[in-house]
């Protein structure tokens, strides 16, 4: 081994990204590449009583303008069994397959031109006039109901009954709002036609379900299509699925017989690739004087379209996180008439950790008990829920580190206590988690004369670090200076992986590089010194190649596995003026063997600004009128930014998971988001003594 | 984007003939949010007329005051060391404004011009008075966190979006303006129009008028002057409420007070009973408290702005004691 896993590497694609030679979807332009335009429907429900577009195909530079009324019926062929990006009750939104209106913003026509100035300009001349119908565009007004896929209710012992004997009890509802996952990189497609072949380069966090799922749409044969992605500019779970544009590109580039490329507008975003639904939570904890849970109850009600069924682990850590006989978790829809929402960074379990460890600190207050004792008090040596030990645990190292670096125990008890000059100020923290998932994914690797390495793997990169830690696994296990390890990624021409997502890249395509490059090593026989040009030589060959395809094993039937942090926040606030700051957070990480501390810290800065925005800023500003987020855009759509960031500081607490791979890593990513929102209201509470459970916690919230 | 013709104008004179004579020509400078408006398909110009090249960046300071040349760059402005000693306020407002690459960009007189954030007016799929006369004002009974507590009306409470007009309003600043009809001078406070029955009209500039500077008198008020905007996040974003204030103390008595406010408002807000409130009294933190408090006089929330009727007393309150010395 060389050693490369575990060195704090700088990205390796970072020079490629700085210099503007990493090219993303948008910046592939075949020759004769042609625009598109999209419209968007303006009413919420309804049918489309009449288009008028020949002011638009009148226009200069106009091919075409695409609707239901001139488009060719597509099979949408179904599949065996569904994408696990996709939900699996409901119908993907379809294009230009019939009139019906399902949300405000559904593509409605598609205009190709040859400039994108020329098709945005036609395509704000097509009229079109709505049947409209009466839409439910309110969480209130939409129809609650149990999944249809699961049931939605989990029972441990009997909570109801634990909750009415507990000795102490908190009980309160906690309201998350929808929140939107711009990324920098707006989606885009550029569709090009050979024939019967399809080339997408296409915004995605999987390539080879993106192929999959256009091939089904046209009736073609999966190996027909070829998606390339070789960057992605942010995604955060806005990539996972297929989105009707895609469809679009292909279907608008058949049709004029060009490539054409499809660029969504930021706010064409807002209702184009799914966004965290909006959830409203009941947590309702009994416990013994001394702290321990007896009882449990985390009821969530998200909201869905009227036209699929998203559901997503709002409930998971509820089941898991804390030792407690007596659980009940129950999960409701709400239909409404919007897009469908879909996975965000950390989905679910970010929105549930939320109510769950801001209903924890209230019952340390309830229980005049200081809030990390009370985790302590409540730590789960095994995971409970499915009754299996863990394949590592390292939370209470990581409430150790954090409290200690954080300064805990400077922490006066009482809210309102703690002052820095003008400003209160409060502590708060809060209990992260994440499943530790993987997937079968395969690789392959090359090794050439000249000493270099080809690895590949159809896998993405939308910012972790995947270019950089895959290859730091090959350059390890072929022993190569990371000079001479070349890593390839985003094409379906590479060997096939898994979704890139739910943060299972390196336990999947990890191990599958790692085998592949053993793999090449086995065939060269090379060990004993010899050097790869020795070894190809006396094959008589001038390079060597070997895939591997790797499955996980029984592992998860024996053993949970998670990954564990323990976040610890500073606020400052200013009460007469609603002002909220956060000059620091720690977070204490447990994710198994971290392969880059560099990219792996990275990840958790990032994870501490977005739970920054989650917790402050974050917001759809919805109008059930119109049925239409108002803010969609970067002014009035608030994330943070430079001057909102105090310091962060991000520790690991050693750890190595062999039970969970070969590679001992645990992934890193969503975690990064889990358990920072809630740490920032609760040092709210203790800065104010005011318990907020509406996110974001807002000016007008804080100003008394 | 409606296809426009762009022309890049060779002198004012001809700028303005050119505009005034062009239905739905309009003047462009640094275009920051131009652009936005265009792409949004808010506004539809046939042609714009680039005066970027013109002669009109100077920055002057005398000692009667300062001369801001319409197209100076609010950065510029900003770091302009006699502009900070001179009239805080102001560079405060310019740095409180948006980000350095817009302020990199953008220019004073555009500043001035710049157009409401209401979502309603920024979105051409809901109606809007200001922008499509007549269709309704969504923003009385909807989504109007950022909307105004004052100087609205039933048609519209769409707010003012700058600071630096907050500022040059406390300052009694004029703007000068060049037209067909000659050249003339108004103080910045007559600029703008209150909504009333005519929301679409915003200011009083005719066709063909153009910016050409802005003149601030110099002053005691101006020099002891801040400038204090209060916004969800630290950076990059229009105030929910603004205060730009200024006093002149002499022997521990307010002899002149400066009280303006941003973000609150249809148009810059000058607050002159808080201003009358403060002059001849001493220089205490209650005489601040009792005149601060009557902010909000006159207020008219509407729902989701509500909570500005109680910040905008406090701003202003924090601003006047952050100038006395007493924050």
């Amino acid at each position: 081994m060389s050693g490369s896993i575990g060195r704090p590497v700088s990205r390796v694609d970072g020079p490629a990204k700085v210099t503007g030679a990493a090219r993303y979807a948008a910046e592939f332009a075949p020759v004769d590449v042609l625009h598109v335009a999209l419209v968007g429907s303006t009413v919420p429900k309804g049918r489309i009583a009449a288009l008028d577009t020949r002011a638009a195909q009148k226009a200069a530079g106009v091919r075409a303008v695409i609707t239901h009324l001139n488009a060719p019926r597509l099979p949408y062929r179904p599949f065996d069994e569904r994408p696990e990006v996709d939900p699996s009750v409901g119908e993907p939104l379809r294009v230009f397959q019939g009139p019906e209106v399902r949300f405000s913003g559904q593509p409605i026509a598609a205009v190709v031109a040859d400039t994108l100035a020329q098709a945005r300009h036609a395509a704000a001349l097509v009229g079109v006039t709505y049947a409209a119908q009466a839409a439910t565009t309110t969480f209130e007004g939409g129809r609650r109901r149990a999944p249809k896929a699961g049931g939605g209710e989990t029972r441990r012992g009997a909570a109801v009954q634990a909750l009415g004997n507990a000795a102490v009890t908190v009980d309160a509802v906690y309201v998350h709002p929808r929140e939107h996952h711009n990324a920098m990189e707006p989606h885009a497609t550029v569709a090009l036609w050979e024939g019967e072949r399809l080339t997408l380069w296409d915004k995605t966090q999987w390539v080879n379900n993106d192929a999959v799922e256009i091939a089904h749409v046209f009736g073609l044969p999966d190996d027909h299509v070829r998606v390339i992605c070789p960057y992605v500019g942010g995604a955060f779970g806005s990539g996972l699925r297929t989105w009707p544009h895609v469809t679009i590109a292909a279907l608008a580039a058949r049709l004029v017989g060009r490539p054409v490329r499809v660029e969504l507008t930021r706010r064409e975003l807002y209702t184009s690739v799914g966004f965290r639904p909006h959830t409203e939570q009941r947590v309702a904890l009994g416990a013994r004087r001394d702290g321990r849970l007896t009882a449990l109850i985390h009821e969530a009600t998200a909201q869905t379209s009227a036209y699929e069924e998203h559901t997503e682990e709002t409930l998971s850590p509820a089941r898991v996180t804390y030792a407690c006989p007596n659980v009940l978790t129950r999960y409701r829809l709400v239909e409404m008439d919007v897009n469908t929402p879909t996975h965000m960074r950390a989905p679910g379990v970010a929105t549930g950790l939320f109510a769950l460890e801001c209903a924890m600190d209230e019952l340390a207050v309830a229980l005049d008990m200081d809030p990390l004792e009370l985790r302590l008090a409540n730590y789960a040596e095994r995971n409970e829920e499915d009754d299996l030990p863990w394949s590592s645990k390292e939370l209470r190292a990581c409430y150790r580190m954090g409290a200690e670096r954080f300064g805990w125990s400077r922490r006066a008890p009482a809210p309102r206590s703690m002052r820095a000059g003008a400003w209160l100020v409060g502590y708060g923290m809060a209990t992260a988690l994440y499943p530790a998932y993987r997937s079968e994914a395969s690789a392959s690797a090359t090794v050439f004369a000249d000493g270099t390495a080809s690895v590949r793997s159809a896998a993405s990169d939308m910012g972790p670090g995947t270019y950089t830690a895959m290859t730091q696994v090959a350059a390890d296990v072929l022993e190569l200076p990371l000079d001479r390890v070349r890593f390839e990624l985003g094409d379906t021409a590479l060997p096939k992986a898994p979704v890139h997502g739910g943060s299972i890249t390196m336990a999947s395509v990890g191990t599958a590089v790692q085998a592949a490059c053993e793999a090449v090593r086995a065939k060269l026989g090379a060990a004993n010194g010899r050097s790869y040009a020795e070894a190809l030589r006396e094959h008589g060959v001038d390079r060597m190649e070997a895939t591997a395809h790797v499955e996980p094993g029984d592992e998860s039937k024996r053993f949970s596995s998670w990954a564990f942090g323990a976040l610890f926040a500073e606020v400052r606030v200013d009460v007469d003026l609603g002002i909220v700051r956060v000059p620091r957070i720690v977070g204490a990480y447990d994710v198994g063997r971290v392969v880059n501390p560099t990219t792996a810290r990275s990840q958790c800065l990032g994870g501490m600004v977005g739970g920054l925005g989650m917790a402050l800023l974050e917001q759809a500003d919805w109008d059930p009128r119109f049925g239409r987020v108002m803010n969609a855009n970067f002014a009035e759509y608030l994330v943070p930014v430079n001057a909102d960031i105090g310091e962060l500081q991000v520790l690991f607490a050693p750890g190595d998971d062999r039970r969970f791979n070969p590679l001992g890593a645990k992934g890193l990513a969503e975690i990064g988001l889990c358990g920072v929102a809630p740490a920032i209201a609760n040092a709210v509470y203790h800065a104010t003594g005011r318990r907020l459970r509406t996110l974001p916690i807002t000016l007008e919230a804080v100003l008394v | 984007m409606v296809p426009f013709a762009y022309a890049a104008a060779a002198s004012a004179p001809a700028a303005i003939r050119h505009v005034a004579q062009r239905r739905d020509a309009e003047f462009i400078a640094g275009g920051t949010d131009m652009l936005q408006l265009l792409q949004d398909g808010v506004r539809s110009p046939s042609e714009l007329i680039d005066i970027n090249r013109l002669p009109m960046t100077a920055i002057e300071v005398g000692p009667k005051g300062a001369r801001l040349g319409a197209l100076a760059r609010m950065a510029d402005v900003a770091d302009d060391p006699r502009i900070r000693a001179e009239f805080p306020m102001v560079a405060e407002a310019l740095l409180a404004s948006a980000s350095p690459q817009v302020r990199n960009m953008a220019s004073i007189g555009g500043n001035l011009l710049q157009r409401t954030r209401c979502l309603y007016f920024r979105d051409v799929a809901t109606p809007c008075n200001r922008r499509a006369p007549g269709t309704g004002c969504p923003a009385l009974d909807g989504e109007n966190r950022l909307n105004a507590i004052l100087g609205g009306s039933v048609h519209c409470i769409a707010t003012y979006p700058g600071d630096l007009a907050v500022a040059l309003v406390a300052l009694d600043a004029d703007v000068h303006i060049d037209g067909t009809r000659g050249e003339r001078t108004i103080p910045v406070e007559r600029l703008h129009r209150v909504p009333g029955d005519a929301p679409h009209l915003e200011t009083v500039l005719e066709p063909g008028d153009l910016i050409t500077a802005v003149t601030i008198p110099a002053g005691a008020a101006a020099r002891r002057s801040h400038y204090l905007k209060v916004r969800d996040r630290a950076s990059f974003e229009f105030a929910l409420a603004s205060a730009a204030v200024g006093l002149e103390v002499d022997g521990g008595t307010i002899r002149a007070a400066r009280v303006a406010v941003g973000g609150v408002a249809t148009v810059p807000w000058r607050l002159r009973h808080v201003e009358e409130a403060l002059v001849g009294r001493p220089l205490s933190a209650d005489v601040i408290h009792e005149a601060a408090r009557t902010s909000s006089d006159g207020a008219e929330p509407r729902g989701r702005n509500a909570f500005k009727v109680a910040l905008l007393p406090r701003t202003v309150e924090r601003a006047l004691r952050t100038v006395g010395g007493l924050a």
